[in-house]
Parts: C-alpha cells; structure tokens; sequence
C-alpha cells in the first residue's frame, strides 16, 4: 500500500476528475433533461442549460429567514464539498488516484451521506413547513436505503477481499467473467433502485415538481437562494454523476485507465463519459415510462432492493 | 505502582464518599466533586499505565470480604473499561459542579454519586467471583439510589426506579447462578483458576453458565428484551447520573460478556455466538427504530443506547463465531472494532446526555416537540450536542465512523469462510448494521434539527440561556474527544488491540495496520480518517471561498417563505412526530402506534363538529406484550396466595405440621 | 436584465384574483406546441428560486399581502411581470368591490403583457426579452 505522497501523475488523474465531475455533473442533468423533453415530443433546453442556470444563480443575492443559525448557510457547501472530495479520491477515470488507497467503498457512501444529512438538516434550520416535511422524508428514504446500498458493496467487496474501490477495479478488469456472474447481475438491479432512490429520481422522488406536497428532495431547498441554491444544484448534480460514475466502474469497469500516461487517461475520460452519458440516457427513458410511486410505496421498492442483495451475497459465497 | 494506584483509587473514591456524607453544606458539592475527579484522575493513569506496560495492578486482601477475601487483578482488558469509565467520570463530575436541581444536592445524593463512580472505576479489577457480585450490586444499589433522589416530586421517578430495581435484580440473580455454577465446578472462585479450568467442564455447565451470565450481564447493558427499564431510568436520573449510566454503565455489560465469554470459558460454539449476534441485531434495530420515532430527547437517547448495545453485542457475537471456527485474526478485529465502539460511544454518549441535560435546565423541558431554535440561543451547549449526535450517526471524521467502519470490514473478511453460519449470519448482520446507521442518522437529524434550528417552539425555548461554565467545559470535554478521536484513531487503536489480545489470550499478530490509518494488515486499502477530514475541510474551506468571491454580499434576512400567509409561526414547523411519522407508518406492524381520535359534536346537529383532539402514542412492545402481562399474573397470583395466611393461629399451625409431614417424608 | 440572466430566466407565478384565463395560456407555452422551456424559462415553485414574479389578474385584497410577501421573497434583483389587461389596469374587474388595485399599485412592475388573455406567443416574445434568447 502506497501511503506517501502521490505522484504528480495522480495528482493531475484526481484533479481532473473533479474538474470532470464539476463540469460533467450539470451536463448530465442537462442531457437527461433534454432526452426526457425529446421523449415528450418537444424540443427542450439545450443541454448546457444547468450550466446557464448556475452561472445566473452564481451572481444572484442570497437570503435566509430570520431564524437560522450557521448551519444553514454551511450545508450547501458540505454538500459540495463533500461530494468533491469523492470525486478526487474515487477511481473514476484511472485506477490510481491521488490517495485511492483511501477510497474505501464504505467510507464514500458515509462521505455521501455526510452531504445529505447536512442537507436535511439546512432544510430544517430555515424553520418552514416543507423544510421539515423534505428533511423527514429525504432521511426516512435515505435510511432505508442504507441496508440495500451497504449490502451491495458487501457482494462486491466479497471476490475482491477488499472495500477499496481500486482493488475492486482492478480486480473486475482482471477478471471480465466475473462480471456476468450472477451476484453481479442482482447487485447491478439493487444498486440501481439505490441511486435513483438516493438521486431523487423518478419513481421514488419528482425533481421537476411544483407542488410542495408531493415533494421530498425539492422541499428541503425551497428556502435557499442566489449563490447558495447554485451550489446546492451544482452539488445535487455531481452528486448524481458521481453516483453514475461509480456505478460504471463498478460493473462496466472497461476503459478505466490502469496504467499511468496521457494516452490511458485520454481514453479512460472518453470511456466513461460515454457510459455516464449512456447511463444518463437509459435512466431518462426509464423515468419517462414511469410514474411517481406513493411515498409509503417507497418502502416495498427498497425492501425489494435488499432482498436482491442479500441474494447477491449469498450467490456470491456459493459460486466462490 | 499501580497496585498502589488501584488502593489510591479506591481510597480516595471512599473519602469523598464520606466527604459527601459529613462534610457541611457549604462545601460539601465542591469538596467530595473535587475528591472524586481524583479517584478518576488516578484511576485514569493506573489504567493507562496498566495499559501501557502490560503489568497488571494486583491487591488481594483477606480482611474486607468474608470467607473469599477481597481479590483485585486489573489487566489491560479491564484497564481500558477503567480509563473509559474515568474519562466519562471526569466529564459528568466537572459538569456537576454547575448542575442543580433534582435533588442531587441532598446528603444522600453526594455521599452516594462518589461513591457509584467509584464502582464504576473497580468493577473491571475485580478478580473473584465474590468481589465482582460485591462491586457489580454495590453499582447497582447505588446507581439505582441516584436515579430515585427525585422520587418525591415527580411519580414517573418511582415508576422508573421500580423497574430499574426488579430488571437490575434479576439480572443480579442471573449472574450470581451462572457465575456460581462455574465456581463450584471448577472448585474455585478466582477467574483466573476458572479460566485455567473451565475448558474441561461439560458441555452442559458452561452452555448455561454463558446464557445466564448473558442475561445477567445483557439487561445491564440494555439489550432487548431486557431493556424495559433502560428508556425509563434513564431519562429520569439527574443529568450527570444519566450520562455515566449510558455512557459507563452499560460498558460493563459488554466487558461482562466478554470476560466471562472470552476470558473465562475460553470461547465457546457458534450456537452462542448466534444467540449474541441475534440479540444484538435486534437490540440495534429495536433501539434505533424507537429513538427514530420518540420525541422524549433523553428517551430518545436512551433507546439510542440499547441501539449501541446492540451492534457491541453484534461485534462480540461476529468475534466469538469467527473465533469458534478458527478465524482468530479476524475474532480480533471484530472484538477491537467492538472495544473501540465501547469507547467511542461512551465519549459521544456522555456529551449527549450532558448537553442534552443542559439543554433540559436551559428551556424547562425535554420534550423535543417544545424545543427549537436552541443552537442561536445556546451556542456551545448546541454545537457539542450536535458533534456528538453526529459522531453517533457515524459521520466521517468524527470518532462512531472509525469504529462502525472496523466492524464492517470485520463482516466483509469474513464472509469468504465455507462456514454456512458465517454465510447467513454476516450478511443479515452487515443489513441490521446498516438500517441502524440509515435510522441513526434520521435520529440525529431529527433530534437536532428539530430541538436546535427553526424557530422556537415554546417560550421556554425562546427565552433559554447559556448553561454555567463548568457545565459547558463538562461536556465539551467529551465532545472534544469525538472530533479527536474521530480524525486521529491512531490514539486509542493500540491499547484496544492490546486489550483485546488479553482478554482472548490469543498469541496472534496486530491484525491492524499502524499509523494514521486504520486498516486490515494484508488487504488493500484503508481508511484514513485524518487525511478524510483535511480533504473535507480544504474542499469546504474552496467552496466558501468561491461562494464569497461570487457574491460578496452577505445573505440579506428576511421573513421564512411560507407561501404568502401571514402568520409564519413555530406552529407551522414539523415537530419531532411529525417527522417520525413515515417511519411510524412504514414500521406499523412493529411499532404498533396507538392512535385515539376524540370528536365532539354541537350540540344543534350532528354534522357539526365543535372539537377534535387526536392523541397517538407508541409503547414499547416488549413491555406492552410481555412484561405488563407478567406483572399483571404475578399480581393476581400474589393476591391469591395472600388468601392462603388469613390471621388465624389454628391454620398457621396447621402448616407448620404439613411442613414437618413433607420434609420428613422427603428426607426418609 | 437580459444580459444577467443571459438564457436562464426562472419565474414564479402569482395568482393575484385572476379568472384563470391567463393561466390557461400559461400553462400553454410550457406545451409542446410552444415549449418556452428551450429558451431556459421555468415556473419555479418557490420565489426563493426565481428571478421574478408573473403575475394574473387583478389584485384582489386578500392577495395584497401575499403578493407583497412573495415579491419581498424573491432574492433581488427581481423582476416582476403583470400577465394580461387585469394585472396591467384590473380589466373588466376595474371598480369591483373586492379590488384592492393593478398590480403595479401593490408591487413594482417592471413588464406587461397585454391582452385578454394575451395569446402565448405574445407572452414567450415578451419573456424572451428578459432572458435575451
């Protein structure tokens, strides 16, 4: 394990994913925006959209009511910058980013999870109604999401002997069978409902709602504004790209450059824009096929999400 | 030198014990206070010392205890339970000194408090059967003493008292049994003679001997079903009082399980460890799902304590399992991912607990549901309130991530093992651990969110005040210790190995990777807690220096949005229920919410209703389908048997005869 | 105006007493046939994220205080846009008793639409001038 300081190679690899990250988050809303308003038979935003919106938000006032305390206006930016600090460490173009020894599965989960209770809990500081009903049923979701997303990173952490997102990359790069096997397959359908329900995407979540009621996401921000609420967006969407990102690497690991040099690093970005791309359309389609579940339907989906990854685990020990 | 410690320890635990009873009025707080923040402090440096140098602090002495002597052997296992015991004690005494009110000024109250953390500080040495029953009910008559010196203002203190008394006693008698049944088949009461013994005991002996120590040791610890008394005692115990119940207490609960599990049987078959595990795993999901939806904050931290209990007991459980199939590096790491919880939960546990007292003198109340907007009125007290909720939930860089993290890891390694009862078990466990942290963080979220930010939601809240200084230091001290704990592990990792090496006696390896990480020796990659937390704070501090650059203006304050109505009010933020409702809802058939809709009609015509009142409230299953029914039996039986003795001599008479009649009749 | 949204232009819509015809078209230059979203306009449900207010009809006096309300809401700079001949001059409704005033009497308007209903082409042309797409 290499635990000095990185070379400057990983350094540039970590850099560059978060500029990636930091770029590509708002283009990957924007294109699963456009796919969607496609879909529905009009012309929609161009895809650089999210970018104009967080330019014009960037520069605009930013207000709080006049209860808050110093966690309201620090919430936007451990969101960000939590989320930015996963970007850095995660393997997400080439297999050694600076630190990668620490990009522990467990610990990127918790450093996600970091940025929404910090979310949940902005959204109550702002002492409204929907900031409350948003922050209640955000963590009453993210909680039982948490049992189908930890198993998950159990049935693939099990062939490679570690949690380390490297070692898991590397491993499914030297081994492409192993990718089709099926604990692989189960915990592929359960990570899914895990990042559409983490997301906030459709079914489990509406992001382009208008009505307070129905909102669980969109409800905990409705009190932030200007430069604050950019973050916010900015973050929500490096936090969906990330989420797309690692679930490439995960189980379409192709591309990632495992040896060092720009040629590798050229085609380990091409790769896996395309599949985030790839990945950002199909789940697109997928919301446009499907209506929002009822929040105390939620539940049975994510239940159902464990039950699979149980039986990925489970699989897993006896193909072993 | 640390056997003279542990004398000097117990000595000056004494003195302000009787300091407390004698000394006068006006000194008496600050002088015994003083004396037993001593008893820590020594304790405190004969545990590092202990811990340190691997020698263990011995006293034996035939004069105190009758016929067994008093027999006192600190090792580095006990040790570490010791200096935990003492960092808790040093924090709650500190907070006493400026901490009023309930009844803790009485002569009873300071001749006794000293005198339970002065237990707390021996019942690890304790190296004899006789001597741990004395010191363990010794805690427990006292600790219950403290959680009744309120008893005469409030009734729920009596209610709560009672039922500290009948669980902490049956627990007593179990321990006393199985502790019993060990000496008299080895033939000796020392643990050390027990030990050296034990393995060649039948099957039968040390299979009940390990369940009735673990329920004797479990409903100390609050593990369910046993845990009635806890979310009852608990909140009612005066502040202090309460944090070293939850946050040392139940320590010894786990170290009871493991020195008799592990020390003393030696390890023993899976079926045993199954049972912890599956105790564990529901104790964790128990406790978390009622601290989820409770509105009481003590309540709510003390269901959040069994909710701890029970991934220790799943720590303890995995150990033991992979230990019984000859995983001893990976028992290893689960018993130290487990030890390194039991210190960290009682460094968040105790800031908890003390701030949330705090937090209880400065608004007048403890219900969450009257609370609100406290982190602007109560600053320090919030913000340690809040870093301890969060290293409860397991947030990275502060210390309940390291110790969950290590316990994950322990459950991934094992999983690989042919052993079907590893297949199933770790699995199941890794998903009880993981709803736990999910309903852990929608706990703290919820308890902090609503009892610190919005708006206030009464005028206790509104009008509350900073607490005293002391009280504020008290806590802060522990707090203090989650945030360095959490970024530098490093300090604490190597005595919880070396304590976890003694009590298994296993000859095997450091199974951890030194430094300021925290790994597995042999696998890939680590967690590094302090490099994690740099990173966050250097990716936050870049983010607020983008947001100043953007807009340099700072935030303009204005009137919350609440579309466009005019009263925009405390009544109008979701309470503490509300937002435990889709949990309720989700969590029905388990929880069993008892909801009661009361609608009055006018009197002119039906259809008119002139009031509703909607009460919904949740009871504890365990107490509602078990322990009411049995105590409501025993009632009735009671009654019926004291029909039997109605006064009359003839009658008394004639059972001593038929007495006479059976015993002859036996022994012919 | 323009120059600062720059293709970006997010507004929330105040019913102030419309007769919800204006809605009507509204609500129709978010539909396909029109689909004002490709030049960057979205109704936002709360005034914290907008960048104005578009507001219907006349005033009504129960909306007076809203109306103020929700423009002190929005983060400035704001703009605000009376929709159709009721918020401009109260319309037919001009005299009626439950008439608190136009819009402009309430909050400061800084565009109008006119029309009764003003057809969505003429409300994503007038729009279009904020967002400068």
């Amino acid at each position: 394990m290499r635990t000095g300081w990185p070379a400057a190679s990983m350094v540039a690899v970590s850099l560059l994913q978060v500029v990636g990250v930091l770029v590509g988050g708002p283009l990957l809303v924007g294109l699963m925006r456009t796919v969607r308003c496609r879909l529905e038979g009009r012309a929609g935003p161009p895809v650089r959209q999210p970018l104009l919106d967080l330019r014009k938000l960037a520069r605009r006032e930013r207000t709080t009511s006049d209860e808050t305390s110093w966690i309201f206006p620090l919430a936007p930016l451990v969101l960000v910058g939590s989320t930015v600090v996963v970007a850095a460490i995660a393997p997400l173009l080439a297999t050694d980013p600076a630190y990668g020894w620490s990009a522990d599965l467990f610990a990127v989960v918790f450093l996600l999870l970091l940025g929404s209770v910090a979310l949940a809990l902005g959204a109550l500081d702002s002492g409204t109604a929907f900031g409350g009903m948003g922050a209640s049923r955000a963590m009453t979701i993210g909680a039982l999401s948490e049992p189908a997303l930890l198993v998950v990173i159990l049935a693939l952490s099990v062939p490679a002997h570690s949690s380390n997102l490297p070692a898991i990359v590397t491993r499914s790069l030297a081994h492409p069978l192993w990718l089709a096997t099926p604990e692989r397959l189960l915990a592929l359908v359960a990570f899914v409902i895990v990042i559409v329900a983490e997301s906030g995407r459709l079914p489990v979540d509406n992001p382009s709602t208008h009505l307070e009621l129905t909102m669980i996401h969109e409800a905990m921000v409705l009190e932030y504004s200007g430069t604050d609420l950019a973050l916010i967006k900015l973050g929500e969407s490096m936090r969906l790209a990330v989420l797309m990102a690692l679930f490439a690497d995960l189980f379409v690991p192709w591309g990632v450059a495992s040896a060092p040099g720009p040629i590798h690093l050229v085609v380990g970005l091409a790769t896996t824009v395309a599949k985030v791309a790839a990945l950002g359309v199909g789940l697109a389609i997928f919301e446009v096929t499907v209506a929002k579940l009822r929040l105390f339907r939620v539940p049975e989906l994510l239940a159902g999400a464990f039950a699979l990854s149980v039986l990925a685990v489970l699989s897993a020990l006896v193909v072993a | 030198m640390t056997s003279d410690l542990l004398v000097v320890t117990a000595l000056i635990g004494l003195s302000s014990s009787a300091v407390g009873a004698m000394a006068p009025l006006r000194i008496r707080m600050h002088l015994s206070v003083a004396l037993t923040i001593a008893a820590c402090a020594s304790g405190f440096v004969m545990a590092a010392e202990v811990l340190h140098t691997g020698r263990a602090a011995v006293v034996h002495t035939t004069a105190l205890l009758p016929q067994s002597g008093l027999s006192m052997v600190l090792d580095r296992f006990g040790a570490l339970f010791v200096a935990v015991s003492a960092v808790v004690g040093i924090g709650a005494m500190v907070f006493r000194l400026g901490y009023h009110g309930q009844g803790l000024s009485s002569r009873t109250a300071s001749c006794i408090l000293p005198l339970f953390v002065t237990t707390l500080l021996l019942v690890p040495a304790a190296a004899n059967v006789t001597t741990f029953l004395f010191l363990w009910e010794l805690m427990a008559v006292t600790s219950l003493l403290l959680v009744l010196v309120d008893h005469r203002r409030r009734s729920e203190v009596a209610s709560a008292g009672q039922w500290y008394a009948v669980m902490t006693q049956f627990g007593a008698a179990a321990l006393l049994v199985g502790l019993v049944l060990l000496a008299t088949h080895t033939g000796s009461q020392s643990f050390a003679a027990i030990a050296a013994r034990s393995t060649h005991l039948p099957a039968g002996v040390r299979d009940s001997a390990f369940v009735l120590v673990v329920v004797g040791f479990g409903s100390k610890a609050g593990m369910v079903p046993l845990h009635v008394w806890l979310p009852r005692a608990h909140p009612e115990a005066p502040g202090p009082v309460s944090a070293l119940m939850s946050a040392a207490m139940v320590n010894l609960g786990i170290y009871g399980i493991v020195r008799v599990g592990d020390g003393l049987l030696g390890g023993g078959p899976a079926w045993w460890w199954l049972l912890v595990m599956a105790l564990g795993a529901l104790s964790a999901l128990f406790g978390s799902l009622h601290s989820a939806t409770s509105s009481d904050l003590k309540r709510l931290l003390a269901y959040s304590t069994t909710d701890n209990v029970g991934l220790m007991l799943l720590g303890v459980g995995a150990s033991g399992l992979f230990a019984s199939t000859g995983h001893r590096a990976l028992a290893l790491v689960a018993l130290v991912a487990t030890l390194l919880h039991v210190v960290f939960h009682a460094v968040f546990k105790g800031s908890l607990f003390l701030s949330a007292s705090s937090l209880q003198q400065a608004t007048g109340t403890r219900d969450l549901d009257r609370m609100g907007g406290l982190l602007r009125r109560v600053p320090l007290t919030g913000t340690i309130f809040l870093v301890g909720g969060l290293a409860m939930a397991a947030m990275p860089v502060l210390c309940g991530f390291v110790s969950e993290w290590l316990l994950l890891q322990a459950m991934l390694h094992g999983l690989p093992s042919s052993d079907p009862a590893i297949a199933v078990a770790m699995p199941i466990g890794v998903g009880a651990l993981a709803l736990t942290g999910g309903l852990t963080a929608l706990t703290i979220v919820k308890a902090a969110g609503i009892g610190l930010l919005g708006q206030p939601r009464s005028t206790g809240a509104a009008e509350a005040h900073e607490v005293g200084p002391s009280m504020r230091l008290g806590a802060a001290i522990l707090a203090t210790l989650c945030l360095v704990f959490g970024v530098a592990p490093f300090l604490v990792v190597p005595s919880v190995v070396d304590a976890a090496r003694s009590v298994t006696r296993a000859r095997i390896p450091d199974p951890l990777v030194g430094g300021w990480q925290v790994g597995l020796a042999g696998v890939h990659g680590a967690l590094a807690p302090g490099l994690l937390a740099l990173a966050l704070l250097i990716a936050v501090t870049l983010v607020a220096g983008a947001r100043r650059m953007l807009q340099p203006t700072p935030a303009r304050r204005t009137q919350a949005w609440g579309c466009g109505r005019d009263l925009q009010t405390a009544t109008m933020e979701y309470t503490a229920t509300s937002f435990g409702e889709p949990l309720t809802r989700v969590f029905e058939d388990v929880l069993r919410p008892a909801h009661d809709l009361d609608v009055s009609h006018a009197a002119e015509s039906r259809y008119y209703v002139e009031a509703a009142r909607f009460h919904t409230s949740l009871d504890d299953a365990f107490e509602r389908h078990a322990y009411r029914p049995a105590s409501v039996g025993l009632g009735r039986w009671g009654a019926l048997a004291r029909r039997v003795p109605n006064g009359s001599i003839h009658r008394y008479l004639a059972f001593g005869l038929v007495a006479l009649i059976v015993v002859l009749v036996v022994v012919g | 105006m323009a120059k600062r949204n720059r293709g970006s232009l997010q507004l929330r819509h105040v019913d102030a007493g419309s007769c919800n015809g204006c809605e009507l078209e509204i609500a129709s230059i978010f539909s396909p046939v029109y689909d004002a979203e490709r030049f960057g306009m979205r109704l936002e449900a709360s005034p914290r994220h907008a960048d104005g207010l578009l507001v219907t009809g006349p005033v009504t006096r129960n909306m007076a205080d809203p109306l103020r309300k929700t423009f002190e809401a929005v983060p400035n700079p704001r703009v605000v846009v009376a929709v159709g001949d009721c918020a401009r001059n109260c319309g037919v409704f001009s005299g009626a008793y439950g008439v608190e005033g136009a819009v402009a009497d309430v909050v400061p308007v800084d565009l109008e639409i006119p029309g009764c209903p003003p057809d969505p082409q003429t409300i994503i042309t007038a729009l279009r001038g904020l967002s400068g797409t």
